[in-house]
């Protein structure tokens, strides 16, 4: 009857492993950078990178993954999957409690469900699969799904499933629930103190579920909005972690050179941000395909990672990030060649139409990088027009269609039917929408791949349906990708294990620790 | 005086109101809305979720209700409620408004005595070495960007010399208290203040001294020479008095582009005011939390500049009230 038997504990042991070699020491303060300011800590209504990365501490989900996307266990043990690959039955850890000392329960998870049906859009996009949830008792949830969904296992991650407290919720007004200001979890830290526009405070949870974690005493998370002021405060050794992007790329290099820090790219493997260019493909010149491949000939984007990401991450070949599951590299390749860009512009009849250009309002590198670009396409006869706006102006443009090319980049989310079908498919079109299928390609084979691969057994199944559309797709060029980015993480290297899981700093300083 | 003042604050509501309406206009051109910025965020958008924002935020209804519950909420003191921080418009100014207070205060206070004082000496002996050396620093600080002599200063007096936090309004986790406290935000308020001052202290110093030269040639200070008045006397109590008017009013002119300085300076200093506070709204397309900021430092500008119409009639009783 059971397929699959996965006892994740061996797994995490294989996780610490390098952990063991050294034995981590209790106590000591961490002062991170945070940027911008989380606008609430409630993760199952605020889904922002700032928020998760603080509440990643406070919360948790029912799973956690290793930096290969395996499932490890989180608030649940363990977990089983029927041989027809519907039911999936998850056994919790025992012995769990909330911050307030209330006990954690498998009615937490069912309300959880519940409520971020209502508060979350990708909760409620990757749930769209389960047929039922059920809780036989207190330590037992049975999902049964209307059909096998292949990623199924990958939806448990904190930030797309956090566990909600029920008894502090149920009954209430989720967005003015004052809980949502002083949020109660079930995670290593304790929400303590937040002074809005300074620092957010969380302090040891002395009744982790985890023997002997976390070992840390205080987190404070340390407001500074100006790029340059956050470097100094590194420098200055007023934080100990930098977060990726916290600081402009060109600061990188000098700031990993000082003593005592040290650089890793990891704990992004399950985000895996892909940047490209969204092009408009139902008006304007962008929409000839022969347009669009010629644009992603005439950039160069080995000097867009040298140079202006500093060597940091690695050219796109296609929708789907290398680091993510049924990622194939066996498809058309568009090298920097001008003249054939050219060639490409003329056999399509390009007379020199203005085409508007978005970049991304998210700080010096990309505009830097915008500029690059405008630079690539000037060079082969395009008639390119910058268009300045701010983040809610660009998406605002973006969502109504109103442009030629859009800088963006997007999370990926560990599989290609979490987080690369939405912008190809003609079932996410849809104005006035950000992040779905904006560039308005449309192509039925494509919708009947991914529909398909979603819902394939098994993985070499699905491998071979997604290897096929990621095919038809860089043919098709409906977007121009860039790069897989790698956003660094800069720390003091006397902090240890800060980085564990494929969510790094996002999944809480649960293991981490000072080397003092 | 009382009749002065009561008018003045009557049509300082008025003004108000009018500014109220005008925002509340004027941010709504913006392209983007909050319900944009979070769904953006969020990483996810459907249309389901985008309406749900939409219609939390009270943006679903037609514009002139959504101005009509505004208005009637601020009769009522009622700020409105920011989704986006979830929390009350009013009490996140609140939790702000005493560190902007405290920056612009200090760096106003800052400007204008040190302005004066600058002025006045460069106007004692105008053509000496210290009058062109006064005149040309108070150019070069009149001249040059803000940002840039915050991001100097944090280099020189933070990264080189280690004498001063580059950020923040006081240690975190240092809990101290009493006067070393004290001593704390004063230290970290020393770069920030100093630094949105120096461009008023400018302006201040150049305007005592033209206006001091000009005085200083007018009848009544010949008179009082012939009466034989000490120098000291009559610079203080004729010269400098009669040459503040001009200061004065300049002074109440700029209190807005103090406010708006303060947005910068609390930026780079990460020092947690309103002009912070304004500026994440702005980029976010917090309506009710910007509209509030706006109204409170429109007030403060209000405010002031009846300040400056009393400071008037202090220094020259012979200005009469006339509303």
């Amino acid at each position: 009857m059971l397929k699959n038997v996965m006892l994740g504990l061996v797994m995490a042991c294989c996780a610490s492993l390098a952990a063991l070699a050294e034995e981590p020491k209790s106590g000591g303060v961490i002062n991170v950078v945070i940027q911008p300011e989380p606008p609430g800590l409630m993760l199952a209504m605020i889904q922002n990178g700032p928020t998760q990365m603080v509440s990643g501490n406070i919360f948790e989900g029912l799973l956690r993954y290793s930096p290969t996307l395996e499932p490890l266990p989180g608030l649940a043990e363990s977990w089983t999957v029927s041989a027809d690959a519907k039911v999936y039955t998850f056994k919790l850890k025992p012995g769990v409690t909330w911050h307030d000392g209330k006990p954690f329960t498998s009615a937490d998870v069912l309300f959880s469900l519940d409520m971020l049906k209502q508060t979350h859009a990708r909760a409620r996009n990757n749930m769209v699969q389960i047929d039922k949830v059920e809780a036989p008792d207190d330590l037992t949830v049975v999902f049964t799904l209307k059909q096998p969904f292949g990623p199924f296992l990958g939806i448990f991650e904190v930030g797309s499933m956090p566990m909600i407290p029920k008894h502090l919720y149920e009954g209430t007004d989720y967005k003015t629930n004052p809980y949502n200001n002083a949020p109660v979890g079930t995670g290593p830290f304790m929400f303590k103190e937040w002074q809005k526009g300074s620092f957010i405070h969380l302090v040891k949870n002395p009744n982790y579920h985890v023997k002997g974690k976390p070992y840390i005493d205080d987190i404070y998370w340390q407001v500074i909005p100006d790029a340059a002021a956050r470097s100094v405060a590194y420098e200055t050794g007023k934080v100990d972690v930098l977060p990726g992007g916290s600081v402009e790329n060109f600061d990188v290099p000098r700031i990993s050179k000082l003593k005592n820090t040290c650089v890793t790219g990891a704990g992004w493997e399950f985000f895996s941000p892909l940047s490209w260019l969204w092009l408009n493909n139902r008006s304007g010149p962008t929409a000839d395909k022969r347009i669009r491949q010629a644009i992603l000939y005439a950039i160069d984007r080995d000097f867009a990672r040298d140079v202006i990401w500093n060597g940091l991450g690695k050219v796109a070949t296609g929708p789907s990030a290398s680091s993510i599951k049924f990622y194939t590299d066996d498809v058309a390749k568009y090298p920097f060649d001008p003249a054939k860009a050219r060639a490409l512009l003329k056999e399509a009849g390009y007379k020199g139409e203005k085409i508007r250009l978005l970049p991304l309002a998210y700080g010096e590198t990309w505009q830097r990088w915008a500029e690059a670009v405008k630079q690539n396409l000037q060079d082969v006869g395009m008639n390119i027009e910058t268009i300045a706006t701010d983040v809610a102006g660009g998406n605002q443009k973006i969502a109504d269609w109103d442009y030629d090319i859009a800088f963006t980049y997007l999370y990926q989310y560990g599989d290609p039917a979490l987080g690369v079908g939405r912008n190809y498919i003609s079932s996410q079109i849809s104005k006035g929408q950000v992040f779905n299928n904006v560039e308005g390609y449309s192509n039925p084979e494509i919708d009947r791949l991914f529909a398909e691969g979603a819902v394939a057994t098994p993985d070499a199944k699905r491998q071979e349906i997604y290897d096929k559309a990621q095919k038809i797709l860089v043919e098709d060029v409906p977007v121009a990708w860039l790069l897989e980015l790698q956003f660094p993480t800069i720390t003091r290297c006397t902090v240890k294990d800060l980085i564990t899981t494929a969510i790094g700093v996002n999944d809480g300083f649960r293991d981490a620790w000072i080397d003092k | 005086m009382l009749s002065f003042v009561a008018q003045r604050v009557a049509k300082g509501a008025i003004v108000l109101l009018a500014i109220i309406v005008m925002n509340f206009f004027l941010i709504r051109l913006a392209p983007g809305d909050p319900a944009m910025v979070m769904a953006g965020e969020a990483g996810a958008s459907d249309p389901i979720f985008v309406a749900q924002l939409r219609e939390k935020f009270g943006l679903d209804r037609p514009l002139p209700e959504q101005l009509w519950r505004y208005v009637k909420g601020i009769v009522s003191l009622d700020l409105g409620f920011s989704f986006r921080q979830q929390a009350p418009v009013a009490q996140l100014i609140l939790e702000r408004l005493p560190a902007t207070l405290l920056l612009t205060g200090t760096a106003f206070a800052l400007s204008l005595g040190l302005g004066i004082m600058f002025g006045g000496l460069a106007a004692r002996r105008p053509g000496t070495a210290a009058d062109s050396a006064i005149t040309i620093v108070a150019l070069l600080f009149y001249a040059t960007p803000l940002f840039w002599i915050a991001l100097m200063a944090i280099l020189l007096f933070s990264v080189t010399l280690d004498w001063l936090p580059s950020f923040g309004f006081e240690t975190v986790g240092g809990n101290y208290t009493g006067t070393a406290h004290l001593r704390d935000i004063a230290a970290h308020l020393v770069m920030p203040a100093s630094t949105l001052g120096l461009f008023f202290m400018a302006s201040y110093t150049r305007m005592t001294r033209a206006a001091m030269l000009e005085v200083r040639q007018l009848d009544f200070v010949k008179t009082a020479r012939a009466k034989g008045l000490s120098d000291a006397v009559i610079e203080r109590r004729h010269v400098l008095r009669n040459a503040l008017l001009p200061v004065v009013t300049l002074a109440g002119l700029q209190a807005g582009t103090l406010i708006g300085g303060a947005v910068l300076t609390e930026t780079v200093f990460a020092w947690p005011g309103i002009g912070r506070l304004m500026y994440d709204a702005l980029i976010q397309r917090d309506y009710n939390l910007l509209l509030g900021v706006f109204m409170v430092s429109s007030a403060m500008v209000l405010i002031l500049n009846l300040v400056t119409d009393l400071a008037y009639r202090m220094i020259d009783p012979r200005i009469e009230y006339n509303p």
